[in-house]
């Protein structure tokens, strides 16, 4: 993984458990200066043996370790303890009392995600959420996928395949009820031609639509895009 | 009021009991069922088995519809988290927790949660045990602290 930024920040891991860990190998390989906090002094051990003298054996949630830690001229704080509660806290003291730039939350329970956001966590990283994506797009049968959330406004995009039984097939656009704050925004026929769609353009069986949706919209959306014509009586 | 306790330890069994005799609805929440012992024999209020920091079993006991909602689990994490889920996620107009380490403690009040910090009360207290010139002293001492809470 590379981390897009510029060389040299100084870069805070609150947790030295796998990803933690690789994390800060990473993020060393990279130029950064890293510092990891633990609080297993065994596994804070192992981590300074394998990276050197870049790890602080304490709490992250704690200030007084925090202080220490010097995070009020950090960069970044990465919270990556497989505990939900406890990566909020250590980024809520950090931005709290640090003013640290940006703190970015590992999230174990995906329906965690929005509530962080609103809170002190500038990004959110979710593998459960992750992986999920993956199995939907593979799946058949689970035909609307999230390819991206829009930070901030609640918006994302979803892409999804309109089958052949959907009542939508053959209907122009403007035709099709589709809920509150949600649009159409690329159509591509099964030529792989992509295209802009205006009210008039005509969907297909098969084609692949992306549109942007409230995240509260996406079963309505899933609703009017996929839901057999039998469903409702025109 | 309707009201929402989590954690159902000696404290939280304590508080579930007195607000639920003197007439609210109380729930108390704790993940562990052998944790209810501690509530009286004739708890009038109700008990759930779950984690108070999962939005879905929260959503579950309509914490939407709660007055207030308390955390008085051990963690400090867990408390503040739950809370501000009560808070920011339900719209609980009434969140309070209790937070050990008085450096957060300070934060999350600041932050718009009623926290309270038994730490250093305590601390302070116990002092004053030590101090006291005899036993007896020190037992009427405890005596006033618990008169000054009504116990």
């Amino acid at each position: 993984m590379v981390i897009e930024a510029k060389k040299g920040m100084y870069i805070i891991v609150v947790g030295g458990g796998k990803v933690g860990f690789h994390l800060a190998k990473e993020l060393v390989e990279a130029n950064h200066e890293v510092l990891v906090i633990e609080q297993d002094s065994v596994k804070a051990k192992e981590i300074a043996d394998e990276l050197g003298d870049i790890v602080l054996d304490g709490d992250g949630c704690e200030a007084t370790i925090l202080e220490k830690a010097g995070t009020a001229r950090a960069d970044m704080l990465l919270a990556v303890t497989g505990d939900d509660e406890d990566n909020l806290v250590s980024c809520q003291v950090a931005k709290q009392r640090f003013n640290v730039a940006r703190t970015v939350a590992r999230i174990n329970d995906p329906k965690n995600e929005q509530f962080f956001r609103k809170l002190e966590v500038d990004i959110t990283v979710s593998a459960t959420s992750a992986i999920m994506a993956h199995i939907e797009q593979e799946l058949p049968t689970h035909h609307l996928s999230v390819l991206v959330k829009l930070r901030g406004s609640g918006l994302e995009l979803v892409e999804v395949r309109i089958p052949d039984d959907s009542r939508v097939v053959n209907q122009p656009i403007r035709n099709i009820q589709l809920p509150y704050q949600s649009m159409v925004v690329l159509v591509v026929g099964e030529d792989g031609q992509p295209k802009v769609p205006s009210a008039e353009t005509v969907i297909h069986a098969g084609d692949e639509v992306v549109a942007v949706t409230l995240h509260e919209s996406e079963e309505q959306l899933r609703d009017a895009l996929l839901s057999p014509a039998t469903a409702r009586s025109f | 009021m309707k009201i929402v306790v989590m954690g159902c330890g000696r404290v939280g069994s304590a508080l579930a009991s007195e607000l639920s005799a003197e007439g609210n609805e109380v729930l108390v929440l704790d993940n562990d069922p052998t944790a209810f012992r501690f509530l009286p024999e004739d708890f009038r209020g109700t008990t759930h088995i779950g984690n108070g920091m999962d939005i879905d079993v929260l959503g579950k006991i309509h914490l939407g519809d709660a007055d207030a909602f308390v955390s008085t689990t051990r963690g400090d994490n867990r408390n503040v988290m739950a809370a501000q889920i009560a808070k920011h996620v339900f719209g609980v107009k009434i969140v309070a927790t209790r937070v050990f380490d008085p450096l957060r403690e300070e934060m999350y009040r600041n932050m718009g949660l009623r926290t309270i910090n038994p730490t250093r009360v305590q601390a302070k207290r116990l002092k004053r045990v030590i101090e006291a010139p005899s036993d007896e002293a020190a037992n009427e001492l405890v005596t006033e602290f618990m008169r000054q809470e009504g116990l």
